[in-house]
């Protein structure tokens, strides 16, 4: 299966991307996750203000067939929700990673991002 | 992202590699590894609405029951009155137990005089021809019935929608050669079952199917699975027939409220509580759960299976989410999901009988919020 893997992300295992912009980080689902789900339907995300820790569960995308948690790969607070995505769930799929974006988090801890997986890791991982 | 792995050993379908070949994502489904889609699950369900969609449907389990005391074994074991069945015809019916708890839910065939076929569920095969085999040890005339579990070297699969009498009896040219008598498959109406040649086998051909649509399911043996369905799809495309997974099927049963078992029914539900009375033959003398299921029908049940689709904005509802109701907990949803017909969340679930009122509204519980919902008459989709 092919799956786009921008080179300029870093990547979480659980399959959600993240562009680091200053000390803000825009978090998503991959290309391969959104294929994987398909159809999705509804996107529950966190409060703005919300303190996140790295590898905490605190968003939801649900496709027709199941839901699941989205974790952030980053420790900060939410700054940012993308309410688009809220509004029309299938930006998800068709542009995972430009208007399907889910949310920002101004960064505590910006050495967390060099653990983060590089596209060829993370390309290696899915097998694409 | 969460997700879920695969880790132990699981059955497969002659038509296994077909799915891997087609690209189908394969699932865990009551013990065996089936495709759950290939494109994805709206485009499989609106392609069975508006045209036309197969399914692999081999981990359906299959018994045959022949002799000359096979009918009178059967009703005293099944729900339906099998005498109703005319040679060549089929009816939905259920295997209950003292209780009037559901083993299971199938379909009964006659396919001679004194030969049936019953099409039962996949995670079901082992309990029901065990409650068979014990209903039949204690059957007076058992040496007249024989019961043959054909399941491991039988498959299926369901052709569906409403495009498909346009192509199906290229897949099975000429006149039936058992069963009812049609000069060609689309002459069987609905609940018809005949015989017809393939690939020098007998399979049978059904007017039934599990989607609310129009279609077909064919029972044959294994060996000719892969090539009806390379058939299938090679005389289908003039209908735009495309490969459905079990995702799809799940929907659009869904959307008609037919019942999946596990879900609607299950040893403790009975057929009265899922609102399936109506395929209980309480006039054809006595049967394994007639007492409890009469009890249940003359002086109500506790809960009551109810259809409802979600009135505001929500997540999908799933199975096992609570269902509220004048401010308490009423039951749980069993079947649930966003509608790709209506596009909005409905489901199925289990409510006292004064909550079971299309009109009523009741609220479902989604990670520790409640969304609300209205009761609505089965089926939730009619085609407008």
């Amino acid at each position: 299966m092919s799956s786009n893997v921008p080179t300029d992300l870093r990547f979480s295992k659980s399959h959600e991307w993240v562009r680091v912009n200053g000390d803000i980080a825009t978090i998503g689902i991959t290309d391969h996750a959104q294929h994987e789900l398909t159809d999705v339907v509804f996107v529950e995300l966190p409060n703005v203000g919300r303190k996140v820790k790295s590898g905490e569960a605190c968003a939801v995308v649900e496709s027709v067939k199941t839901a699941s948690d989205i974790y952030s790969p980053v420790s900060g607070d939410v700054v940012g929700v993308n309410k688009a995505a809220v509004d029309n769930p299938a930006l998800v799929n068709t542009a995972p990673f430009g208007e399907g974006w889910f949310f920002q988090v101004k960064l505590s801890n910006a050495a967390e991002v060099e653990g983060l997986l590089t596209p060829e890791a993370y390309r290696a991982q899915i097998g694409a | 992202m969460g997700s879920s792995s695969l880790n132990m050993p699981l059955l497969r379908t002659p038509l296994f590699e077909a799915h891997q070949r087609i690209g189908g994502k394969l699932i865990e489904f009551g013990g065996w590894e089936m495709p759950v889609q290939y494109s994805s699950i709206v485009d499989e369900h609106l392609c069975v609405r508006r045209s036309s969609g197969i399914f692999d449907i081999c981990h359906m389990g299959e018994v045959f029951v022949d002799g000359p005391a096979s009918a009178s074994f059967l009703n005293a074991t099944l729900g339906n009155d099998i005498r109703k069945l005319a040679i060549g015809q089929g009816h939905y019916t259920h295997l209950c137990n003292e209780r009037g708890g559901t083993v299971d839910d199938l379909y009964a065939y006659r396919l001679a005089q004194e030969s049936y076929l019953l099409i039962i569920n996949a995670s079901r095969i082992e309990p029901d021809v065990a409650w068979l085999r014990a209903r039949l040890s204690a059957f007076p005339t058992a040496a007249d019935v024989h019961l043959d579990d054909a399941s491991a070297r039988t498959g299926a699969v369901a052709i569906q929608g409403p495009r498909v009498v346009e192509f199906i009896d290229q897949v099975f040219p000429g006149a039936s050669t058992a069963g009812t008598a049609a000069v060609r498959v689309t002459d069987l109406r609905k609940n018809e079952l005949g015989a017809w040649d393939f690939g020098g086998e007998r399979v049978w051909v059904a007017r039934t199917g599990y989607s609310g649509e129009d279609g077909f399911e064919v029972v044959a043996p294994g060996p000719v699975m892969q090539s009806l369905w390379t058939q299938c799809l090679a005389v289908g495309h003039v209908g735009c027939l495309q490969p459905c997974g079990l995702g799809a099927r799940d929907t659009l049963r869904t959307e008609v409220c037919y019942p999946l078992y596990g879900h609607e029914l299950d040893e403790n539900t009975s057929p009265i509580e899922a609102g399936l009375g109506v395929f209980i033959a309480f006039d054809k003398g006595d049967f394994v759960g007639r007492e409890a299921l009469l009890r249940q029908k003359t002086e109500g049940v506790r809960r009551k299976c109810i259809a409802f689709r979600m009135t505001g904005k929500s997540a999908p509802p799933r199975p096992g989410y609570p269902i509220h109701g004048g401010g308490r907990p009423l039951g749980t949803v069993v079947s649930g999901t966003q509608s790709p017909s209506l596009n909005v969340g409905i489901g199925l679930g289990y409510v006292p009988p004064e909550f079971a009122a299309p009109g009523t509204t009741v609220e479902i519980e989604i990670r520790g919020r409640l969304y609300p919902a209205e009761v609505v008459r089965k089926p939730i989709f009619r085609k407008g």
